[in-house]
């Protein structure tokens, strides 16, 4: 249950991007990586349990999903990385950056 | 009127501005650390036991145990003349780099050759929090399965080093250890690769070998 730690390193951001009481944050966008195994389901659950307490009670949190993508560090390939497979499907080289799914960031705030 | 406001802000941003500060102390002290993680019954402590018992006339070794409750690790660990450091996470699944940095607060680092952190029973959380350490050495043992790699491919892929326990029992368990190796790689070619006994002592001198590469270049300078 890694979420809730990051639920509220969320909440931490929002509150230092919004010290303005008197706007009301409407929502919070994140990006969640793929390979980051943070399940959205219980980042919503924890969020929505964080807030509840606070100014921003009611915010939505919008979660995008970023798919595991790859480059090929010996042909330059860029793919997709399907179950976890770290091998490019051009040359069978297992030379692989990440280059996705390792994001978890909060990218923009809706305040009104 | 609603507006949009760009953020554009690493959730774990803080964590890993520790973890740095960390890494900067540790270099400074030419001091390899390292972050020992598994499911919980992998066997982190007895690899621990084995691995002081084998290396400790030669290094210095102090441990830092990270568990939900108790200070039992650190009591097992307290048999051998090293200092150790018990963080009860009190429920938390994962240690932070916030909790490390306040631990070494009480934790006289000079002269020490190895610092040891073993993170909380655990394949998910503890991936995504950096401590600060040179490496990650995952352990599994025979007795779970051998696809655990493909299932918890973060922890697999952030991990530089792997090490099989338990590996008296393959005569008795379904575990095929080729097959572990294989997922492993599909994850992670660079991996290390180690297969031990804590209970016969199989491997430890390999594995132990690894490490004492590892004090070396952080000696040098050469290692993070």
């Amino acid at each position: 249950m890694h979420e809730l730690s990051i639920a509220e390193s969320i909440l931490e951001i929002v509150t230092e991007s919004v010290p303005d009481h008197d706007k009301r944050v409407l929502s919070v966008t994140v990006e969640v990586g793929e390979l980051t195994a943070v399940i959205p389901e219980s980042l919503q659950f924890c969020f929505h349990a964080i807030i509840e307490e606070t100014p921003y009670k009611g915010a939505q949190l919008i979660i995008r999903e970023k798919k595991l993508t790859g480059e090929c560090r010996k042909c330059g390939s860029g793919f997709t990385i399907k179950n976890y497979f770290f091998q490019c499907p051009d040359c069978g080289s297992t030379d692989v950056q990440v280059t996705g799914g390792q994001e978890l960031n909060v990218t923009e705030l809706e305040v009104e | 009127m609603a507006e949009i406001v760009t953020v554009e802000r690493q959730i774990l941003k803080k964590n890993d501005e520790i973890a740095a500060e960390n890494r900067a102390v540790f270099r400074d002290e030419k001091l390899f650390v390292f972050n020992l993680l598994s499911s919980p019954g992998s066997g982190k402590t007895s690899l621990l036991e084995q691995t002081i018992a084998r290396m400790f006339s030669k290094y210095k070794i102090g441990v830092i145990e990270g568990d939900v409750q108790t200070d039992l690790d650190a009591q097992r660990i307290s048999k051998f003349d090293v200092p150790v450091i018990q963080i009860v996470t009190k429920g938390g699944c994962h240690l932070e780099a916030n909790l490390i940095q306040n631990a070494l607060a009480n934790f006289d680092l000079s002269g020490l050759d190895m610092l040891i952190i073993e993170n909380v029973g655990n394949l998910v959380c503890p991936s995504n929090y950096d401590l600060g350490e040179a490496e990650k050495v995952v352990v599994v043992s025979t007795t779970e399965g051998d696809d655990k790699p493909v299932k918890y491919p973060n922890m697999f892929r952030v991990a530089s080093a792997m090490v099989v326990n338990k590996i008296d029992l393959v005569p008795y368990v379904e575990f095929d250890v080729a097959a572990v190796k294989k997922n492993a790689r599909s994850i992670n070619p660079e991996l290390e690769m180690f297969e031990v006994s804590c209970k016969t002592g199989d491997g430890i001198d390999s594995w132990c070998g690894w490490l004492e590469q590892k004090i070396a270049q952080a000696k040098s300078g050469a290692a993070v």
